[in-house]
């Protein structure tokens, strides 16, 4: 028994456990370091003191001072939550219907829908912003949510997800004389729910943390998102680093919070593209 | 009866079919498809802000001797050449090492490494900057082991500014990677292993003669997505080091950015920038449809 323990013990364990501690301490580091930061005054921190401080309430009521909290918040949650439900509903209804109701015209136009997932960004932003502005919609909310709602991936997401939905739920509650659309609401809906899951953590991240579009479009202090408004604070010519942080967490924790309570589906959305 | 009602049910489903793709399609069309083709269109127009004509192909004589974009241009391709490979070496290491089943600990490890995918491109940007001053954590710690006598100018100098950029998105990224490929390890048939291992084919020659091959459509997948994010690299750079020091981070997105946002906008131009990403991507796109059909 002793052997068996001593033999399976080896070198090459030695250096699994090495280095997968030294690769998780590198990976969680940074968020530690924000975290006492946090407590830091902004000398301290740019002098790398790596101990906790006794800053946070001074940093707290600092960056209360300097930022509308709740209103950035308010900011940030309103258009992740529009953007989340809106997304979802038309795009998941999209993807239903590519793999449902397959003709030849839809098809071709679904390969169209899957080469603009290779548009970047950049190539679109001027025309989108002319066209923006042209609307009069500079400076607003709809102007970030509206560019965004039909995403091609969540389609392409949804259609490859429904390859697993049984047909045959679909065939007896036409026989108990559903519509199309009572079929998708009551019977689809329910039975894709970690599908929903999974596709409504991967539009949260992408809203919540997107940067340069609104950085574009808005002006206004009032109207910024929490993304925005840490990197304002950061980009400072001398940043009060000590206020960063605090920031940086509270822009940082509805996404931990998700990771943590939805861990599966969390990394279920992450895979989705290659299944 | 039946050709008729069949024709009926045809079309009825047809018409069920549009109602359910159709708003999809509408917003496409308007936020991808007609964008694309107008900033195709700018690319041909030079000028400054509202007062543009069509110049034919002077942008692209326009690109070629540009020296600021030129050094964008080689920016990007400097990171991705050197970023893509070592952080999907890594992920494979990592992925390896994470997939034997007796591991002690391997969900904290597993959560630990992938959790950089949590943050946002900002928040981290941040936290990097923060860390990686001249008097930082970064430069007192390896001091203090020894590696370096003087502290790095990570922020200052154009070298070490690329080498934080390049560390920083590694960090971020190779956990969201590693991801991949567990998942696609864990899907291969366990006998097989067991079979190389009872042969006496050792771990290392394991994994380079069995698990790459076997996992080549996900390392592929991966290489693209991680090369098409890196091309339209902003976030970090923007955050970090704004481009600088004197350029040497300067992205083809902070480019474009700073030319439509920044200038006095000269948004034709910013188009024709904007298309040498488009190109890259289609043609890196088209590779690797090549590749995976080669294999079938």
């Amino acid at each position: 028994m002793m052997k068996n323990i001593f033999i399976r013990f080896s070198f090459a364990d030695l250096f699994t456990y090495l280095f997968l501690a030294v690769m998780a301490f590198l990976s969680i580091f940074p968020f530690i370091w924000m975290v006492i930061g946090a407590t830091n005054n902004s000398i301290d921190i740019t002098k790398g003191k790596i101990s906790f401080g006794d800053q946070l309430w001074v940093n707290i009521a600092s960056f209360f001072e300097q930022v509308d909290v709740g209103l950035i918040f308010w900011n940030s949650s309103k258009i992740t939550i529009i953007t989340c439900v809106l997304t979802l509903g038309i795009s998941s209804v999209a993807g239903y219907g590519f793999e449902v109701f397959r003709s030849k015209p839809r098809e071709r136009l679904y390969t169209m829908v899957l080469l603009t997932l290779m548009i970047p960004f950049a190539a679109l932003m001027i025309p989108l912003f002319i066209s923006i502005a042209k609307a009069g919609l500079i400076n607003t909310h709809a102007a970030i949510i509206l560019p965004g709602l039909a995403s091609a991936f969540i389609i392409f997401y949804f259609r490859q997800c429904t390859k697993a939905f049984p047909p045959e739920l679909r065939d007896a509650a036409k026989v108990d004389g559903l519509k199309e659309w009572q079929i998708f609401l009551y019977i689809y809906l329910p039975v894709m729910k970690s599908t929903y899951a999974a596709a409504f953590i991967i539009v949260f991240m992408a809203s919540w943390n997107n940067y340069l579009w609104p950085l574009i479009v808005l002006q206004s202090n009032e109207l910024k998102t929490i993304t925005l408004v840490i990197s304002s604070l950061a980009s400072a010519y001398y940043p009060d680093y000590g206020v960063v942080m605090v920031g940086t967490i509270f822009a940082t924790i509805p996404t931990l919070a998700i990771f943590f309570l939805m861990q599966r589906q969390f990394v279920q959305g992450m895979l989705g593209a290659v299944k | 009866m039946s050709s008729k009602r069949a024709e009926q049910l045809g079309r009825y489903k047809n018409i069920t079919g549009w109602m359910f793709v159709t708003p999809a399609l509408v917003l496409m069309g308007i936020f991808m498809i007609y964008p694309i083709l107008w900033s195709l269109w700018m690319s041909f127009q030079t000028g400054k802000g509202v007062r543009t004509k069509f110049g034919g192909f002077d942008n692209i004589v326009r690109l070629a001797n540009d020296p600021i974009f030129l050094k964008a241009l080689f920016n990007t391709m400097t990171f991705l050449a050197i970023q893509v490979p070592i952080m999907i070496f890594l992920a494979i290491i990592m992925a390896s090492l994470l997939n034997k089943s007796n591991l002690w600990a391997r969900g904290w490890f597993r959560t630990a490494i992938f959790l950089p995918c949590v943050t946002s491109l900002v928040a981290y940007s941040i936290l990097f900057k923060s860390m990686f001053g001249i008097d930082g954590v970064v430069n007192q710690t390896l001091m203090f082991i020894g590696i370096v006598d003087d502290p790095i100018g990570w922020l200052t100098d154009p070298f070490w500014a690329k080498t934080l950029i390049i560390i920083s998105i590694t960090w971020r990224w190779t956990g969201y990677n590693m991801i991949f490929y567990l998942s696609a390890m864990q899907n291969i048939d366990a006998s097989i292993y067991e079979a190389a291992r009872i042969d006496g084919i050792s771990a290392w020659r394991r994994l380079i003669s069995l698990t790459i091959p076997m996992m080549k459509p996900v390392i592929l997948f991966t290489t693209v997505t991680s090369t098409i994010g890196t091309l339209q690299l902003f976030d970090e750079v923007n955050n970090l080091t704004q481009g600088g020091p004197s350029d040497s981070t300067l992205t083809l997105s902070l480019y474009i950015f700073n030319l439509t946002f920044k200038f006095m906008p000269s948004y034709g131009y910013a188009a024709t920038v904007s298309y040498v990403i488009v190109f890259i991507v289609v043609i890196l796109a088209f590779l690797q449809f090549r590749v995976s059909r080669d294999r079938k």
